[in-house]
C-alpha cells in the first residue's frame, strides 16, 4: 500500500495542547462542564450552550464510520471520512485501509496517528480488529 | 417590515461565453455589468449601489467599483460562496426599502476553465486562522469529496439511489439540448450517468457541474423606476439566508440550510412550494439539488430521490420544471459559483424569455435557491421568491 501523505495542521496557541496530545498518541475532544455535551473540534467555551468552562478530555478512540466516500482521483485512493467517536461527535479524518471498496457506514473503527509534514501527528481510524 | 414588494429586478444577463482565454476577470465583470444595464434600459450613471462577492479581484469592491467608475451611496461585498449572489438580491431589497440607494448592480465574473480550477478536485479554504482549517485541510476534503460524504449518508439514511440522483442530471441534460451556449448540450441518460467514472463514491463525473469562465449580473431597482421602465417586471417577493455548519460535530449532514433560509423565503412571501411554477435550485452536483429540494419543503425529507426520479424535473414532462438553461450541471457555472445564473434564468422564465421549448406557460412564481461552500462542513444558504408582475 502506498503511503496517504497528509499536510500539516497550523498551530496555534489554543489549539496547541490539542496538537501536543496527537505527538503523544492521545486525541482530545472538548467537553462542558455545564451542559456536559462533548464538541469537536475542541474549543475554549461550548459551541452547545455558550458555557465557558469546558474540559478537553481523551477521547477513548473507538467508534464507527459515519460517512465516507472513495476519493479515486487521488493516488492512492483516499477514503475521507466522518466518524462517529464514543463520544457521539463526529470529526474528519481519513480511514487508512487496505481494502477502500469495503468500507460501509457503520464500521467500527480505531483511532491510529499519521505522521503530516514537517512531523506533526495527525489522528486518523483504521478498521477495529 | 417585509421586504415584500419593495424592489424589482429590472435587468438579467448571462454571458455567453462558457470560455474566455482573451478576457481578465475585471473585463468580464464589466460586460455582464454593460449586459445587465442595457437589459433594463439604464446606465452606468444610474448606478447607486453595487453588490459583489469573492469574485471580484481587488479588495472587496474598490478595484470594481474604481474600474467601473461607478459613483456610489451603497455597497454590499457579502460573501457566502456560490450562493453570495441571491443573498445580493435580498440585500439590495433591503438597501432599496431603507432609502439607501435606488439602482443596485450585482455582478459575477471569472474564469476557472481557462486557470484551470476544476471544481471536482478544488481545494479547500486554507485559511490557516479559520479555527476548523487545521482539523479538516490535512485530510485534503476537495469540494466532491465533501459533497459525496452528504451523498453517502442520504443514501444510507433514505435509500436513495444512484440512479434517482442521475435523473437530476438528465433533467438538465435536456434542457441544456435547447440552449445554444450551454457548454453541455446532450441529452444523457440515466445509464450514461452512473457509468461515467466515479470522482469519490458516490459521485459520477456526471453528478459534477461544469467548469466555465463568464459570468452574470443583476439590476435591482425600487418599483418607482421598475415601472418606469419597458421590461417585464419581476418582482421581489420574499428572501431568507442562514449558514449551515458542524454543531461542534452533532450537525446532521442529509440537511442543508436551506431548511432554515426556506421556510423564511416562503413566509415573507406569504406562498408555499406548492404555488411555485419554476424552481432554479443551486446544482453543483446532484445531491446539492436533491438535499435542497427536500430542505425547501417540495417533499419531505428523504423522499427527494423518488421526487426526482423519472423526469419530474423536466419541463413539460414532470411537476416541477428546474433550472431550464440547463444549470450548473450542463450549462453554466461561471467561476465555479450558480447563485448568479440560477436567478438569472429564474427572471428569463418569469418574463416569459425563457428558450420556448422549456418556458413553462404562464410562469408566476418562482423559487431561486443557492448553496455556497462544502455542504457536509459548513455552507451558505440564501432563497428568493420572485413574482412576475
Ligand atoms: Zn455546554
Amino acid at each position: 500500500m502506498e503511503m496517504l501523505t497528509f499536510s500539516a495542521p497550523a498551530v496555534n496557541p489554543e489549539t496547541r495542547p490539542f496538537w501536543d496530545a496527537c505527538n503523544d498518541g492521545k486525541l482530545l475532544v472538548g467537553r462542558c462542564t455545564t451542559c456536559r455535551k462533548h464538541h469537536y473540534y475542541p474549543r475554549p467555551f461550548c459551541p452547545h450552550c455558550g458555557g465557558d468552562k469546558v474540559e478537553w478530555v481523551e477521547a477513548e478512540g473507538t467508534g464507527q464510520v459515519y460517512s465516507y466516500t472513495v476519493m479515486r482521483r487521488f493516488e492512492p485512493v483516499r477514503v475521507l471520512c466522518m466518524v462517529e467517536l464514543a463520544e457521539g461527535v463526529r470529526m474528519m479524518t481519513v480511514l487508512r485501509t487496505a481494502e477502500p471498496d469495503a468500507v460501509r457506514i457503520g464500521l467500527p473503527v480505531s483511532l491510529a496517528f499519521a505522521e503530516s509534514a514537517g512531523g506533526q501527528k495527525l489522528p486518523v481510524f483504521e478498521p477495529a480488529g | 417590515m417585509s421586504i415584500r414588494g419593495k424592489a424589482y429586478i429590472a435587468g438579467a444577463w448571462e454571458h455567453p461565453l462558457r470560455k474566455a482565454p482573451d478576457h481578465s476577470v475585471a473585463q468580464l465583470h464589466y460586460e455582464v455589468a454593460k449586459g445587465a444595464l442595457d437589459d433594463a434600459g439604464l446606465t452606468f450613471a444610474d448606478v447607486d449601489g453595487f453588490f459583489c462577492a469573492g469574485d471580484a479581484p481587488g479588495l472587496g469592491a474598490h478595484s470594481m467599483v474604481d474600474y467601473l467608475g461607478l459613483d456610489l451611496r451603497h455597497v454590499d461585498t457579502t460573501e457566502t460562496g456560490g450562493s453570495s449572489y441571491l443573498a445580493h438580491v435580498s440585500h439590495a431589497a433591503q438597501a432599496i426599502m431603507a432609502g439607501k440607494c435606488d439602482v443596485a448592480l450585482v455582478t459575477l465574473a471569472g474564469r476557472p476553465r481557462s486557470e484551470r480550477t476544476d471544481i471536482r478536485a478544488a481545494a479547500p479554504i486554507e485559511d490557516p486562522d479559520a479555527p476548523d482549517v487545521p482539523f479538516e485541510v490535512p485530510y485534503q476534503p476537495v469540494l466532491s469529496a465533501v459533497y459525496a460524504l452528504c451523498a453517502m449518508r442520504h443514501m444510507y439514511e433514505y435509500g436513495t439511489t444512484p440512479e434517482q440522483l442521475a435523473w437530476i442530471k438528465v433533467a438538465a441534460s435536456h434542457h441544456a439540448a435547447h440552449n445554444p451556449h450551454a457548454m453541455l448540450r446532450d441529452r444523457v441518460t440515466v445509464e450514461d450517468v452512473i457509468s461515467s467514472p466515479m470522482v469519490a463514491d458516490p459521485l459520477h463525473r456526471l453528478d459534477c457541474c461544469v467548469v466555465t469562465d463568464g459570468g452574470g449580473a443583476l439590476v435591482v431597482t425600487r418599483p418607482e423606476i421598475a415601472k418606469s421602465l419597458s421590461r417585464p417586471r419581476v418582482k421581489v417577493l420574499g428572501a431568507g439566508e442562514s449558514i449551515g455548519h458542524r454543531r461542534g460535530g452533532t450537525a446532521d449532514i442529509t440537511t442543508t440550510a436551506a431548511a432554515i433560509s426556506g421556510p423564511a423565503a416562503f413566509a415573507e412571501a406569504g406562498v408555499r412550494p406548492a404555488d411555485i411554477d419554476y424552481a432554479a435550485i443551486y446544482d453543483s452536483f446532484t445531491i446539492t439539488v436533491l438535499m435542497q429540494l427536500e430542505d425547501l419543503g417540495f417533499c419531505e425529507k428523504g423522499r427527494g430521490g423518488a421526487f426526482v426520479a423519472d423526469g419530474n424535473l423536466i419541463s413539460g414532462v414532470g411537476r416541477l420544471p428546474f433550472n431550464t438553461d440547463g444549470g450548473g450541471l450542463c450549462n453554466n457555472h461561471p467561476a465555479n459559483r450558480g447563485g448568479m445564473t440560477k436567478v438569472i434564468e429564474a427572471v428569463r422564465q418569469l418574463r416569459g424569455e425563457a428558450n420556448p421549448a422549456v418556458q413553462v406557460p404562464d410562469c408566476r412564481l418562482a423559487v431561486a435557491s443557492g448553496i455556497g461552500g462544502p455542504l457536509a462542513t459548513r455552507h451558505g444558504s440564501a432563497t428568493l421568491i420572485l413574482e412576475r408582475e
